[in-house]
């Protein structure tokens, strides 16, 4: 059985070695060659485990002097699990390659790299972080939509006018991570079930303890973990392409 | 050849005790296969991975205590679950595995379901009693269930979980999705609690479509639904130009007039677009109907149809009658009488005409219809079931026309057939279905929709969750869900609720819809005179919201009429409207309830009393609040706002009765400046006090 895997296993390797180069260049050969890879946007997205980002995730192949290049090869690399619809193309006349990505199965951070080679075949590379979460953060986001973000979320939509310009003390956006990070857990737990008074901040902020249950709490500094920017370490482990 | 196979059996099998050892070898290396297979199986070799793993962390001793070799089971008879998926996921329970990025081993993540209770295959499918990795994940040829993805889990929640759940929106949607977008007007869905699932969209009558529009709109509707408005729930047929032609041609000689006198009444549509802009905007018409913008965004609701080419479709004299009262043409239209002039009538369809798209029916054009046609027309409409959704006059609405979909979550695999190159799952099934119905075999009927991925991930979700488990289940575990009541108002007062509307915004005793405030309770929280004022020129309560009550030109009595039946009617058995008064509160209280709303609770956070200090923008503007609510209903609201009003906004900030009863004069006397008009009879000292239940 297990001398079946290995050879399995083996010849797996040897088929990848010995196909995929081949299959990229004969699917797209690049014409052009840039110095820079950056991120146009769809980074830093939310989805539910093993769902489609709402936004298909766009990156940027530049010349020296930020332009955008045409007909470079960009290629996608993420951790197992995770979709990319195509993994690798080159880039439009505007130098734009823009892809679909669904996460795997797992909460937490995934990495996502996309990769192009300069002119002396150099490997440049930017690296794109999305989360995927789970239920009890996304449970959190629900309650969040509901209650928090209407003070905490400073964008304004059609939809929904936000109020964080009209309050005397500014509330801290969830994914405002250099903050919240140095929170501990019993920390937001007691500002959201007492409220901001109850550990020497804005009054503001009322108590929740009585209009959400305990888990409802749970869930919601679940969500503000899996959210905040930097990273925080309570969010679960980062998935990287190995 | 011959002569060398005798010496070697001569050699093993010469004599008896040779023969006898040689057996006895055999036996012994055949006997020690199977502890070998044991030995080298899949599920120690994760077991002895996560002795691995754990060993250099700092919980070590706690892990290793907490680890149990061998097969390990969950044994649940009365849900007929046996799992050993524990046997390998080993690090399940442990609190500490959260930051394993490698499986098995992760924690599983936090649900409000603990696994002894409900084992693993329940949620997750898979083959429970399988002890290794192919068997238990994959659909290979003994077993039907693999692993469900990630992505449709809520469809387990739905199993027990009958209806909406706030952790389960994907869920939520595709239920919604099933109900709104006519699934169930053609596929039977019977729910595991024995009805049968309805639809909530409201498709037109097509038996008076002739007053309404021309054969050619009808004709390019049929043709491409979406090209006419983006958000049309109807699905295009694909139909071929011959067919939407002789469908157009029956469906016109089939319309009989609408006979009333009202519908006739024309007056000439104005061109005034300014006039009209603001017409559509005082009357929010943008709460249920959405108009696409320069800039390509829908903008405005999808209670009522997108208007964005509303000129192309009707025809003026319809618009007018349907403007002046939209029951006479359908009496169940969501859409309110609003009692509008002339001039507005003139104003409203002027501005609603100029919406047109001139390319739109440029490239229509019809020849008289032949009695072949209209015939043709006739079966085509049988054969496309359009009367499953439709009323139309001589058609009957055909029955099962399409298959039932109940259980179809347990449908077996060898009964469906997969397109090339398709994953052979029923989830990818039932998703390649919903994406393009067609592509299966051009000759099935059933319709392409607009579904964006999201939404075919929801309708799929849904659909798995009625699987075999979900019906056979005992029925203390099935949380039923929450029915729309069929509360009607009565008598006079309830003819004019329907007649306005009141249930496509409003909602009362558990019907209506949740697009403005619940009104189950409204007699007893607002005061006579503001109500009437209100419904005779409905003011801004909440500034936030864009949705906001529209000016229906109420007539005196029938404002009269409203008033006496909310007031009477609309009462909370707790809260009694005379045990407490409006005014004569002690100026210490009102102040007490001022350092308060601005100390301690810092309402002002949220609500603006003060328009020069106060910037509060999410809950209503209190500065007239003493001449809107009655003085126990803001009582039990600083007490419990949820047992008011469930789900509302605002914490319950579990006040003294101190606290709420100084708020509560607090706020009684904001009264924007006028006098309370019952100020002398509530001098008298306010007590005794009032004690209202709370839920």
């Amino acid at each position: 059985m297990n001398r079946c895997v290995l050879v399995m296993a083996m010849s797996f390797v040897f088929l990848a070695a010995g196909c995929s180069p081949k299959k990229e260049s004969s699917a797209a050969k690049p014409t052009a060659f840039g110095v820079a890879i950056v991120e146009s946007s769809g980074g830093k997205q939310f989805a539910e485990t093993g769902a489609l980002l709402p936004q298909p995730l766009v990156v940027q192949v530049n010349d020296e002097q930020g332009n955008g290049v045409s007909g470079a090869l960009v290629e996608f690399a993420a951790p197992a699990g995770v979709s990319l619809d195509p993994a690798y193309a080159l880039t439009d006349s505007s130098g734009q390659v823009t892809t679909n990505v669904s996460l795997a199965d797992m909460a937490g951070r995934y990495h996502i790299a996309a990769s192009t080679f300069d002119k002396s075949h150099k490997k440049v590379e930017v690296k794109i972080e999305e989360i995927a979460l789970g239920y009890q953060q996304r449970l959190g986001r629900r309650l969040n939509e509901q209650y928090c973000d209407r003070c905490h979320n400073p964008e304004s939509t059609v939809e929904r006018v936000s109020n964080f310009d009209n309050l005397e003390v500014k509330p801290h956006p969830f994914a405002e991570g250099d903050t919240l990070n140095n929170m501990s857990d019993s920390d937001l737990n007691a500002i959201i079930t007492y409220g901001g008074a109850a550990i020497n901040k804005s009054a503001l902020m009322p108590a929740w303890g009585n209009t959400l249950s305990k888990a409802d709490i749970q869930a919601l500094i679940a969500y503000i973990r899996a959210v905040s920017d930097p990273p925080s370490r309570a969010a679960g482990p980062f998935y990287e392409n190995k | 050849m011959k002569k060398n196979l005798t010496s070697l059996w001569q050699k093993f099998f010469g004599d008896s005790v040779r023969a006898f050892g040689v057996v006895g070898l055999i036996f012994l290396a055949s006997m020690a296969i199977a502890p070998s297979k044991n030995f080298f199986s899949e599920w120690r070799h994760y077991q002895r991975a996560y002795l691995r793993t754990i060993r250099n962390r700092s919980d070590a001793n706690t892990l290793e205590r907490h680890f149990q070799g061998g097969i390990q089971q969950i044994w649940l008879p009365a849900l007929d679950v046996v799992d050993r998926c524990t046997t390998c996921h080993v690090g399940l329970k442990e609190a500490s595995m959260t930051d394993v990025a490698t499986q098995p081993f992760r924690k599983h993540p936090v649900i409000p379901h603990n696994l002894d209770q409900f084992g693993c295959t329940i949620c997750h499918r898979g083959q429970g009693a399988a002890t290794n990795v192919a068997e238990a994940h994959n659909s290979t040829l003994a077993w039907e269930q693999p692993i469900l993805p990630a992505k449709y889990i809520e469809s387990s929640c739905g199993q027990c979980h009958r209806g909406a759940l706030p952790g389960t929106p994907q869920l939520n949607l595709g239920r919604s999705l099933l109900a709104r977008q006519g699934c169930v007007h053609c596929h039977t869905v019977k729910l595991p609690e024995g009805s049968t699932m309805k639809a909530i969209d409201d498709p037109p009558s097509l038996s008076h479509i002739a007053d309404k529009t021309t054969r050619e709109w009808i004709f390019a509707w049929l043709k491409d639904p979406q090209a006419y408005a983006s958000t049309a729930t109807m699905p295009n047929f694909q139909l071929s130009d011959e067919n939407a032609r002789d469908i157009s041609a029956f469906l016109i000689a089939n319309s009989t007039p609408v006979t009333d006198d009202t519908l006739k009444v024309s007056v000439k549509p104005s061109s005034d677009p300014a006039a009209g802009a603001s017409l559509y905007g005082e009357s929010f018409c943008a709460s249920c109907h959405a108009v696409q913008n320069a800039a390509g965004n829908i903008v405005g609701g999808d209670v009522g149809p997108e208007l964005t080419r509303i000129g192309n479709k009707v025809k003026p004299e319809w618009l007018q009658g349907w403007i002046r009262n939209p029951r006479i043409y359908d009496s169940g239209t969501a859409m309110p009488h609003y009692r509008f002039t002339d001039a507005q009538v003139a104003t409203l369809s002027g501005f609603l005409l100029a919406k047109t798209d001139s390319d739109f029916l440029s490239k229509v054009h019809l020849d008289p219809a032949t009695s072949e046609q209209i015939a043709h027309g006739k079966r085509l409409v049988s054969d496309y079931g359009c009367a499953s959704c439709h009323e139309i006059a001589g058609i009957k609405k055909p029955e099962n026309f399409a298959p039932e979909l109940s259980h179809i979550g347990s449908k077996p695999i060898t009964q469906l057939i997969f397109l090339a190159g398709m994953k052979h799952t029923l989830p990818d099934y039932i998703a390649g279905k919903i994406k393009q119905p067609r592509a299966f075999s051009p000759g099935l009927k059933m319709p392409q929709y607009t579904f964006t991925p999201a939404q075919i991930d929801a309708l799929t979700t849904a659909l798995l969750s009625l699987n075999e488990r979900s019906y056979t289940l005992s029925a203390s575990l099935a949380v039923p869900a929450v029915t729309e009541s069929d509360y009607q108002p009565a008598g006079k007062a309830g003819k004019l609720m329907s007649d306005l509307a009141c249930f496509s915004c409003h909602r009362i005793n558990g019907h209506g819809s949740t697009m403005a405030p619940d009104l189950t309770w409204e007699g007893s929280s607002v005061q006579r005179e503001w109500l009437a004022q209100f419904l005779k020129n409905p003011g801004t309560l909440r500034p936030a919201l864009i949705r906001r009550m529209p000016r229906f030109n109420l007539s005196d009595s029938e404002i009269n009429e409203l008033t006496d039946y909310i007031m009477t009617v609309y009462q909370n058995p707790n809260i009694d409207r005379d045990s407490m008064p409006l005014s004569g509160y002690p100026p210490g209280e009102v102040e007490l309830g001022k350092q308060l709303f601005y100390g301690k609770y810092s309402c002002q956070g949220c609500h603006i009393v003060d328009t020069k200090t106060d910037k509060g923008y999410i809950g209503p503007t209190l500065t007239h609040i003493g001449s809107r609510l009655t003085a126990p209903w803001t009582y039990q609201w600083m007490k419990n706002p949820q047992s008011l009003r469930p789900g509302t906004m605002e914490p319950n900030r579990a006040m003294s009765d101190e606290d709420a009863r100084a708020l509560t004069a607090f706020l009684m006397s904001q009264t924007g400046g006028k006098q309370s008009p019952v100020a002398p009879k509530a001098a008298r000292k306010p007590s005794p006090r009032q004690e209202v239940a709370t839920k």
